[in-house]
C-alpha cells in the first residue's frame, strides 16, 4: 500500500502551524497503525474497539481544544485535524471522540460545578471514563424541544423519567449527560451508570456506523442527587451549544472520510485495467476524480477558515451549520462516486468506500439533518423561521 | 543522570524515493521527512531510563534548520531539550561523529544512546566512530539495556548473527539501538504543546572548530533494475531448456 500523504491541492499545508502538523501526523500514524488494521473486523461484528479508548486518552485527543483540568488546549484547527484523521479511519471512531469531547466534556466544563469538573474531566480526558449525550428521543429527533423526558424535583433529588434514542456510547458510558424538562424548562443532568432505574440497550440492527455503540437509554424514575444537575445547563440553547461544538468536528471529520474514499478510488482507477488501459485514463473517470478533488479542496478551505474563526472566538452556529451541511453531503457524494469507480469490488469490505458510504448516511442526518441545517441558514438569511408558524 | 540522544531526520521510509536526475542524491523536494525509526527507538529508551532513574534527556542533531520539526517530535515524546548543530551541508559519518564528540564534551552525559543506523544511507557508522573518537566503550545493536543500580555500568543484549550476545560496559558508553529494543510511544498532545516551550539551542557547525571535509564521496546513485515480467513456459522441457541456456543456472 502506498503512503497516505494527505490531499492538498491548494498547499494548505503551509497554513498550519508546526504544532498542528505534528498533532495531525501523530493521530494519522496512530489511526493507520492501531485502528485501520482492526476496523473491518469490528465493523463486521458490529463492535467498537473499546481497548483503543485509553490509548486515545494517553494521546490526549479527548476534549483537546479545551483548557484547564490538565487539558492541552490545542488550537481548534489542530482539533479539527484530529477529527479529520479519526474519521479517515471510521466515522464511528470520530463519533466516539466527538461525543466524549464535545458532548460530554464540553457541557461539564461549560455548565458544570467545580466538583463535577474536577471529578469528571480528568477521567474523561484519559479515557478511564466514557461519556454519552442523551438529547434525542424516539419521537423527537429534529424537534428536541418537544422532548418527553421529565425531571421532577423531590427534596434534594431529581427524579428522571423518559427514553433517549440513538445514543452513541450509551451502553459503555460511565456517565450520561441527559436533557430533560423540569418545570417546563430543558435542563441538563449527569446520570451515572448503575443508578437504579437507568438502563441502556444497544441497537443491534444497524447497517451503518457498525463499528460504533448506539443505544437506547431508559430512565424509569431514576433518582439522582441535586448536585448531579449541571447548574448552567438551562434551556434548549445550552444543549444546542454542545451540538455546535460537535458539528464543528463533524465538518472536519467528513473531509477525512472523503479523503479516504478519494484516495482509494484514485489508486484503484490507476491500477484497474479495462478495454486494455487503466480506467483512470477514461474521460468519465477523470471527470469524477476532478470533481472529487475540487469538492474536497473546497471543504478543506471551509474547515480551515471555520477553525480560524473558532480560534478567534468569532464563530457563529450558522457558520457551523453551513460547514456541516456542505461537508457531510460532499463526503457522502464522494463515497458514492468512489464506490462506483471501484465497481463490484467497491461493495466488499476489502475496500473502505462502502463502509464510509454507509457511515456517512448516518452522519448526513445526525447532529442536525441536512434539511434542518438548510433551514438554519435559511432563517439566518431571511429572518423567517420555517419551523415555527 | 544525563542521557544524550543523537538523532537524524530521514525521508519517510514508507515512501518511494526518487533519485535526482544527475544521480548525485535523493530528490528531497516534496518528500516528507520523519525522525529516523531507530532514533525514535533510542529516544524511547532514553525516556524509559529517565523515568526509571531520573535525570535529563538531551537530543542533538547535526542538520539544517528544517530538521527542527523532527527534533520537536522527540521533545514532544518527552525529551527535555534539544541541540541543533546547524549545517547546510550533507556530512559523512565521520564528520557527524566529530560534531557529536564536541557536543559530548560540552554536555558530559552519563550515557549516549542513538539509533544503530539511519534508514536513508544505512551507514551504521556514527555510533562506532563516536565511541572511537571519545575512547568510550560501545554496545551496538542493543535489543535490551539494563543499567546497574549505581548507574556505573550497563548490561546490553546485542543482536548478533544467529543469536544474542550479552555484554557489560562501563558508563559513559555509546549504545546503539536495534529494532527490537522497544516500541516507541506516540507523542501525546500535551507533550506536543509542551515541546514548543522547550529549549532548542542552535549552534552553527563552524563554531565547533572541527574538520568536516568528507572522507567519503558519493559518486553516483542509481535505482535497482526494474523487474522484467515473467514468462509462462509450456512444458517441463522448455523450462529446463530456459534454465540451462537463458538463466544459465543449471
Amino acid at each position: 500500500m502506498s503512503v497516505f500523504r494527505g490531499i492538498d491541492y491548494f498547499e494548505l499545508e503551509r497554513e498550519f502551524t508546526d504544532e498542528e502538523r505534528i498533532i495531525r501526523d501523530t493521530v494519522r500514524e496512530f489511526v493507520e497503525k492501531e485502528f485501520l488494521p482492526i476496523v473491518v473486523d469490528h465493523y463486521r461484528k458490529g463492535t467498537f474497539p473499546v481497548e483503543i479508548i485509553p490509548r486515545l486518552g494517553e494521546l490526549g485527543v479527548f476534549g483537546a481544544c479545551y483548557s484547564g483540568y490538565g487539558l492541552p488546549g490545542i488550537s481548534n484547527v489542530a482539533y479539527g485535524l484530529i477529527m479529520q484523521e479519526l474519521e479517515r479511519g471510521d466515522s464511528g471512531l470520530r463519533s466516539f471522540a466527538s461525543v466524549q469531547g464535545a458532548l460530554v466534556m464540553y457541557p461539564i466544563l461549560e455548565y458544570g460545578t467545580e466538583e463535577q469538573k474536577e471529578r469528571w474531566i480528568p477521567l474523561l480526558a484519559s479515557g478511564k471514563a466514557i461519556g454519552c449525550f442523551g438529547l434525542t428521543e424516539p419521537d423527537h429527533g429534529s424537534d428536541p424541544g418537544g422532548m418527553k423526558t421529565r425531571a421532577v424535583r423531590d427534596g434534594s433529588e431529581f427524579v428522571i423519567t423518559g427514553t433517549k434514542m440513538w445514543i452513541t456510547n450509551g451502553s459503555i458510558a460511565d456517565v450520561a449527560v441527559v436533557w430533560a424538562k423540569c418545570d417546563g424548562e430543558v435542563r441538563g443532568f449527569l446520570v451515572e451508570k448503575g443508578t437504579p432505574g437507568f438502563e441502556a440497550r444497544d441497537i443491534k440492527s444497524k447497517l451503518s456506523m457498525r463499528a460504533s455503540v448506539t443505544s437506547e437509554l431508559i430512565f424509569d424514575e431514576v433518582r439522582i442527587p441535586e448536585e448531579n444537575a449541571l447548574p448552567g445547563a438551562v434551556g434548549l440553547k445550552a444543549a444546542l451549544r454542545c451540538l455546535t461544538q460537535a458539528r464543528y468536528g463533524i465538518a472536519w471529520g467528513s473531509v477525512g472520510a472523503a479523503m479516504a474514499c478519494f484516495e482509494e478510488a484514485l489508486s484503484y482507477a490507476k491500477e484497474r485495467v479495462q478495454f486494455g488501459r487503466p480506467i483512470a485514463s477514461f474521460q468519465l473517470t477523470q471527470a469524477k476524480l476532478a470533481d472529487m478533488v475540487t469538492e474536497i479542496t473546497k471543504a478543506q478551505l471551509v474547515c480551515l477558515h471555520l477553525g480560524r474563526l473558532k480560534d478567534a472566538g468569532r464563530l457563529t452556529h450558522q457558520q457551523v451549520s453551513l460547514a456541516k451541511r456542505n461537508n457531510v453531503r460532499m463526503a457522502l457524494q464522494i463515497a458514492r462516486t468512489a464506490r462506483g469507480i471501484l465497481g463490484a469490488n467497491g461493495i466488499t469490505d476489502e475496500y473502505c468506500v462502502m463502509r464510509h458510504m454507509c457511515n456517512l448516511e448516518t452522519v448526513d442526518t445526525y447532529e442536525g439533518t441536512y434539511e434542518i441545517h438548510t433551514l438554519v441558514i435559511g432563517r439566518d438569511l431571511t429572518g423567517f423561521d420555517a419551523l415555527t408558524s | 543522570m544525563k542521557i544524550l540522544v543523537p538523532v537524524k531526520q530521514v525521508p519517510n521510509p514508507d515512501e518511494k524515493v526518487k533519485i535526482k536526475k544527475d544521480g548525485s542524491g535523493i530528490e528531497l523536494e516534496g518528500v516528507k521527512m520523519v525522525l529516523n525509526p531507530f532514533c525514535e527507538i533510542a529516544v524511547e529508551e532514553a525516556l524509559r531510563m529517565k523515568e526509571k532513574h531520573g535525570g535529563e534527556v538531551v537530543v542533538v542533531t547535526v542538520a539544517g534548520k528544517d530538521a527542527e520539526l523532527q527534533v520537536r517530535t522527540a521533545l514532544a515524546m518527552g525529551a527535555d531539550r534539544a541541540i541543533l548543530v546547524e549545517t547546510n551541508e550533507e556530512l559523512d559519518p565521520a564528520a557527524i561523529a566529530s560534531a557529536l564528540a564536541k557536543v559530548y564534551e560540552m554536555e558530559s552525559p552519563d550515557v549516549v544512546i542513538m539509533g544503530k543506523q539511519a534508514v536513508d544511507d544505512d551507514s551504521n557508522q556514527v555510533g562506532q566512530i563516536l565511541a572511537a573518537k571519545l575512547s568510550l566503550p560501545q554496545a551496538t545493536f542493543a535489543s535490551k539495556v539494563e543499567l546497574s543500580e549505581d548507574l556505573k555500568k550497563a548490561t546490553v543484549t546485542r543482536e548478533v548473527d544467529g543469536g544474542l550476545e550479552t555484554i557489560e560496559v562501563e558508563l559513559p558508553a555509546i549504545i546503539t539501538a536495534d529494532l527490537r529494543l522497544n516500541e516507541p510511544r506516540y507523542a501525546s498532545l500535551p507533550g506536543i504543546m509542551r515541546a514548543k516551550k522547550k529549549e532548542m539551542k542552535v549552534i552553527p557547525i563552524s563554531e565547533l572548530g572541527i574538520d568536516t571535509a568528507p572522507k567519503v564521496k558519493v559518486l553516483k546513485l542509481e535505482p535497482p533494475k526494474e523487474r522484467a515480467g515473467g514468462v509462462i513456459v509450456g512444458s517441463v522441457q522448455e523450462l529446463v531448456e530456459k534454465l540451462k541456456n537463458e538463466a544459465k543456472v543449471l
